[in-house]
């Protein structure tokens, strides 16, 4: 089990634990500290999927976030999670990885046949192939679309795992904890600031793990680490790893994403698996730093080419070799610090450098060490389909254009540096425009509209004297001015190698006649030819190319690719670079889990379930319930087998022929108090309040101020200065904001008091002929006839030793009643009406009963008031002053309310009386008719008549009143149903509404 | 996210308010009359600046008070909030 490309002592890995894991089902090892990336190249393995469009063999390209092939499927604790970063994702024993876009196998893949016919793949293929015919569309382009694209596959396993959401507040955000970071988060900690230091690897430090650079005498990494663990001391910082911060949104809100315990072997339940923080900073250090640029050649996806950073990290870090014949393809200085750790390491590299002859520093350094080095050279060619296995190079000419010689020579990877891209993303993501610098060929942050400041790499500053420098004055200057405190801190002697400059050259040339792809964006098989046609095509604007060509898109978002498209745009087009512009920045940064999106708001969290103080009995006695809002309520009680229709059917009619009691807790219910409550109720209602006296009822009426009907209830004056609002369930938050605003704002004048008193009562409504006699019953020493308690009156007494209120009031029709008494005895009020009841035949009743009730007695609902309708439309212009003014009446005056064809509430029952009538059909004259058939109107609610034994709907027609006794088909498409049905009046039980005052 | 200073409560999520439109306009007096045009701009007619705009939103999720919030439409700067009563020049 030895594992050939591991160095023997060098890296920050833990030797000592080896984790077991599988790759394509083949058992590996690799050790606790690994990436199953570094884990995998130790191994020796380098193919690990295949390419987005052409099936092309893929292998490692970066060392981290930055890694647009290395996307696996990966199970582990029980998950399967798709387009897992191989480069990123820490090993842990028995997780098992998987190629995708790959069949049947990673090494011989049909879809590889792409790759020969990728003639017919060019940029916008899908748009010029899949037009005609156009029949085919459904049938057979998009499901094979759908099948060849995509990356991994998404379980359909429910997540066991837990996510958190956390919000917190801090002086300074540091994002990223590189030398500038480290800086930046040292000083605002000394002047006393809330840091939160944020860092995306495991490991702290960046570049310091991997440079060859010294602080104040340690090397870099002894350095970080010591910084790091003095911040962790400090009781004003907050320093956390795994963690990325990928969104930056409005008024310094940071987004962040911490991966909690996917690397751990262990954990508590409770552990979550990801979190989320929502982080709001006063200042925000953006020490995000660069990511190296590529440069483009043929067939620069072959596996074993890698950025040439991540070479070095996988040394550095991982003590992993990339390969042992390495060829070094750079235009610039960084690169040979790569070939000089592949020499410490006892590898032979060879460097191609762009530029002509020169000497620097760390040239001068790889030349003394006897690094062969070939200036004017590049590579044009990669030999080898699964792992490269030579490279044709050639010598450019002045004008870098031609060859003057070509060869070949035999190497195992190519390490490619061309130069520096600073990651903008977040400043960008805050509003910054970007300004585009010369002297790296790359964007850099400009003004800042928000509270962020770019340091180090990512502002541009690649040296690390520079970027400790503006670290430690940043955080020092930007926390001082928040906490008034400045600790003077001395800037750090440091020791690091001088780069040359590089070379402004990004796309190799191609010999003539050869013609290998050469790719921009690899996890799109964006090649230079395609962004060739595009421009060709005649798109300009740089994010229609994106479009076309897709450069730039998925999940790696073009960290690697979107300088070399811009510049090859530019080349093409003869402009410079920031005349192209760039494409926009947008969170997240990283794919981020679903999981964590959503946080602990899924199942019963996803939202609050409110349940009535009764809830516990109805559970008992089988109610099946349904949802109102928030709310649990009753739809119906199942006996035995009984089915809804049933069910509702026989609780209607036992309210009908004997007594019902129904929760009615739902109901809004607002308490107004002051003396000016009278005239305020006045302005909100459209009937009269004035003369109201205590002790009464009234059924009202609400309008918003463009007519249309907002709520009905009914309103009780408790006492003189008092009264009790009730709202249907579902405005009842509206409402209450409605009440708010006219009072705060319109008429602060009104001294009135309104509050929310929903919760604080728990309502019972007693129905049915029957229910006097049962209310005498439950307040035996109460006169409640109807000379004292009549229709609409009101009372308070007490239920068995508790307070109560009793409103007679019906939303049934039937003679009835409503209890209130305080929520905590609600359940003793319900259980005592239900001992009392028993003579009377009284059964409970829930919503579906309930609507059947007011459906068949015409009462208006939600259905009918439903955000179109006014007063006249439903029958309820009688309840429209025409004396006094209230919100909403200079809208009644409209000519379109007042036509005598508008809309109104009418009754219609099936010709057969026998078919129920969907609700939602459309009332038209000739159900036979051409489309578009001119609709007349619609079912707003439906239900079986129990007095009459037959289906009855009510309706909202086009001048309806007239249309009484004439016959219609209600069709409905959706159920597929048409039926021939008569309009009738609305009112279809008890026109005169004798029951209720009876 | 907004991060808005209720004038009562302090500065607080946005996620604890909700929106209320233009601040400015100013509802006819009730029991006078009203032209038609009148009442139809204040029912109907709003501006959408791009800029500065003074609007109302309600700490629904907090103290419940209607405020006035001024704020760039564009960007989200928001440049001052008040209570009701008071005035944003």
């Amino acid at each position: 089990m030895s594992q050939p490309f591991r160095l023997n002592k060098e890296g920050l890995i833990n030797r000592n634990k080896k984790i077991s894991f599988t790759f394509n089902g083949k058992k590996l090892f690799g050790y606790e500290g690994d990436t199953i990336a570094s884990a995998l190249i130790a191994n020796g393995i380098h193919l690990v999927g295949r390419s987005f469009k052409y099936h092309r063999p893929r292998g490692f390209f970066g060392a981290g976030v930055e890694e647009p092939n290395a996307k696996l499927q990966v199970e582990f604790n029980g998950h399967s999670e798709p387009n897992v970063n191989a480069t990123e994702m820490e090993l842990v024993e028995g997780l098992s990885a998987t190629s995708q876009n790959c069949w049947p196998s990673v090494n011989f893949d049909v879809g590889a046949i792409n790759n020969f016919l990728k003639m017919f793949f060019p940029a916008g293929f899908y748009y010029k192939t899949f037009m005609w015919p156009k029949s085919f569309w459904y049938k057979i382009y998009e499901p094979f679309i759908r099948k060849a694209a995509g990356l991994g596959v998404a379980s359909i396993e429910k997540d066991k795992e837990r996510y958190e959401h956390k919000f917190e507040y801090c002086d300074l955000l540091v994002t990223g904890s590189g030398p500038s970071g480290l800086a930046s988060a040292y000083a605002a900690a000394k002047n006393g600031a809330k840091v939160i230091l944020a860092e995306d690897k495991p490991r702290f430090g960046g570049t310091l793990l991997t440079d060859d650079v010294s602080i104040d005498n340690l090397s870099g990494k002894d350095w970080a680490e010591k910084i790091i663990t003095e911040l962790k001391s400090m009781p004003n910082v907050t320093v956390k790893n795994r963690s990325q911060v990928f969104g930056y949104y409005d008024h310094n809100m940071l987004v962040m994403f911490e991966r909690v315990s996917d690397h751990l072997e262990t954990k508590s339940k409770f552990t979550p698996r990801q979190r989320l923080w929502y982080i709001r900073a006063k200042e925000t250090i953006l020490s995000t730093g660069s990511i190296e640029r590529p440069i483009v050649f043929g067939n620069n996806d072959t596996p074993g080419i890698f950025l040439s950073a991540a070479a070095k990290e996988y040394m550095k870090v991982y003590g992993v070799l990339v390969g042992k014949k390495p060829l070094i393809f750079t235009n610039n200085d960084s690169a040979y610090e790569t070939a000089l750790e592949f020499k410490k390491n006892n590898v032979e590299p060879i460097i191609l450098d762009t530029r002509e002859e020169h000497s620097s520093e760390l040239i001068d350094e790889a030349k003394s060490k006897g690094i062969d080095i070939r200036f004017s050279h590049g590579v044009i060619v990669a030999n080898g389909y699964k792992k490269v296995k030579s490279a044709k190079i050639g010598k450019l000419n002045k004008d870098k254009n031609s060859f003057e010689k070509i060869e070949t020579i035999e190497c195992d990877c190519i390490c490619v540096s061309g130069f520096w891209t600073p990651s903008v993303h977040l400043a960008s993501q805050s509003g910054n425009k970007l300004k585009y610098e010369e002297k790296i060929d790359a964007f850099i942050p400009d003004k800042k509209k928000q509270h962020e400041t770019s340091v180090g790499a990512a502002n541009g500053s690649f040296t690390l004297e520079e970027s400790l420098k503006h670290g430690f004055e940043n955080g020092s200057n930007l926390s001082a001015k928040i906490t008034e405190t400045k600790t003077e801190i001395s800037i750090p002697n440091v020791n690091e190698k001088k780069y040359g400059a590089h070379d402004k050259f990004w796309c190799m040339p191609l010999p003539k006649n050869e013609n290998p792809k050469r790719f921009v964006d690899f996890q799109n098989d964006v090649s230079v030819s395609d962004i060739e046609i595009a421009l060709r095509e005649g798109y300009r604007s740089i994010e229609h190319v994106k479009r076309y060509t897709t450069l730039g898109m998925a999940t790696d978002q073009g960290r690697t690719s979107n300088l070399n498209g811009l510049q090859l745009v530019s080349n093409i087009e003869n402009k410079i670079v920031p005349e192209v512009g760039h494409t926009t920045f947008r969170p997240p940064f990283t794919p981020i889990t679903i999981g964590t999106i959503v946080g602990r708001e899924v199942g019963m969290e996803y939202m609050p379930t409110r349940k009535t103080p009764m809830h516990e009995w109805h559970e008992k006695n089988n109610a099946v319930f349904v949802d109102a809002g928030a709310w649990k309520r009753p739809r119906y009680y199942k006996q035995g087998s009984e089915t809804l229709f049933e069910a509702s059917k026989r609780e209607a009619k036992n309210v009908r022929e004997n007594v019902g009691i129904c929760d009615v807790t739902t109901l809004g219910k607002i308490d107004i108090k002051g003396p000016d409550a009278a005239e305020f109720l006045n302005r909100v209602y459209t009937n009269a309040w004035m003369k109201l006296p205590v002790g009464k009822a009234r059924y009202g009426l609400m309008l918003r101020e463009d007519g249309i009907v907002m709520d009905d209830g009914t309103t009780t004056r408790i006492s003189e200065n008092h009264y009790h609002m009730t709202t249907t369930t579902a405005q009842a938050a509206n409402v209450l904001s409605h009440l708010e605003y006219y009072l705060q704002i319109v008429w602060p004048e009104l001294n009135v008091n309104v509050v929310s008193t929903t919760e604080q009562w728990a309502g019972a409504a007693i129905a049915g002929p029957k229910s006097r006699e049962m209310l005498s019953k439950l307040y035996p020493d109460l006169d409640v006839s109807n000379e004292a308690l009549p229709f609409m009156g009101y009372k308070e007494a007490e239920f068995f030793g508790v307070p109560s209120r009793i409103f007679r009031i019906s939303f049934s029709g039937e003679l009835a009643y409503e209890i209130n008494v305080k929520s905590d005895h609600g359940m003793f009020m319900w259980e005592k009406m239900m001992e009392v009841g028993k003579e009377f035949g009284n059964q409970p009743y829930g919503t579906e009963a309930l609507s059947t009730l007011r459906i068949e007695m015409g009462h208006v609902a939600g259905p009918e008031l439903d955000g179109r309708t006014i007063p006249s439309d439903v029958s309820l212009n009688g309840l429209v002053s025409k004396k006094k003014d209230f919100i909403g009446k200079n809208s009644l005056g409209r000519e379109a309310f007042n036509v005598e064809s508008r809309q109104k509430i009418v009754g219609l029952i099936p010709i057969d009386r026998k078919s129920s009538i969907p609700e939602g059909s459309h009332i038209v004259q000739d159900q036979n008719a051409k489309l578009p058939n001119p609709k007349l109107g619609h079912v707003s609610s439906s239900c079986w008549s129990v007095e009459n034994n037959n289906p009855f709907s009510l309706a909202i027609m086009k001048d309806g009143k007239n249309m009484i006794g004439k016959k219609f088909f209600a069709v409905s498409p959706l159920k597929n149903k048409s039926i021939e049905v008569e309009v009738i009046s609305s009112h279809y039980v008890d026109p005169e509404g004798k029951r209720v005052r009876s | 996210m907004l991060y808005i200073k209720c004038p009562y409560c302090g500065l607080r999520a946005q996620k604890e308010f909700s929106y209320g439109g233009d601040a400015t306009v100013k509802r006819p007096n009730i029991n006078e009359e009203v032209s038609s045009e009148d009442w139809d701009n204040f029912v109907y007619m709003r501006k959408s600046p791009r800029g500065k705009h003074i609007e109302l939103w309600q700490h629904i999720a907090g103290c419940r008070q209607w405020i006035k919030v001024q704020r760039d439409t564009a960007t989200h700067e928001i440049f001052q909030t008040a209570k009701v009563t008071e005035e944003i020049r």
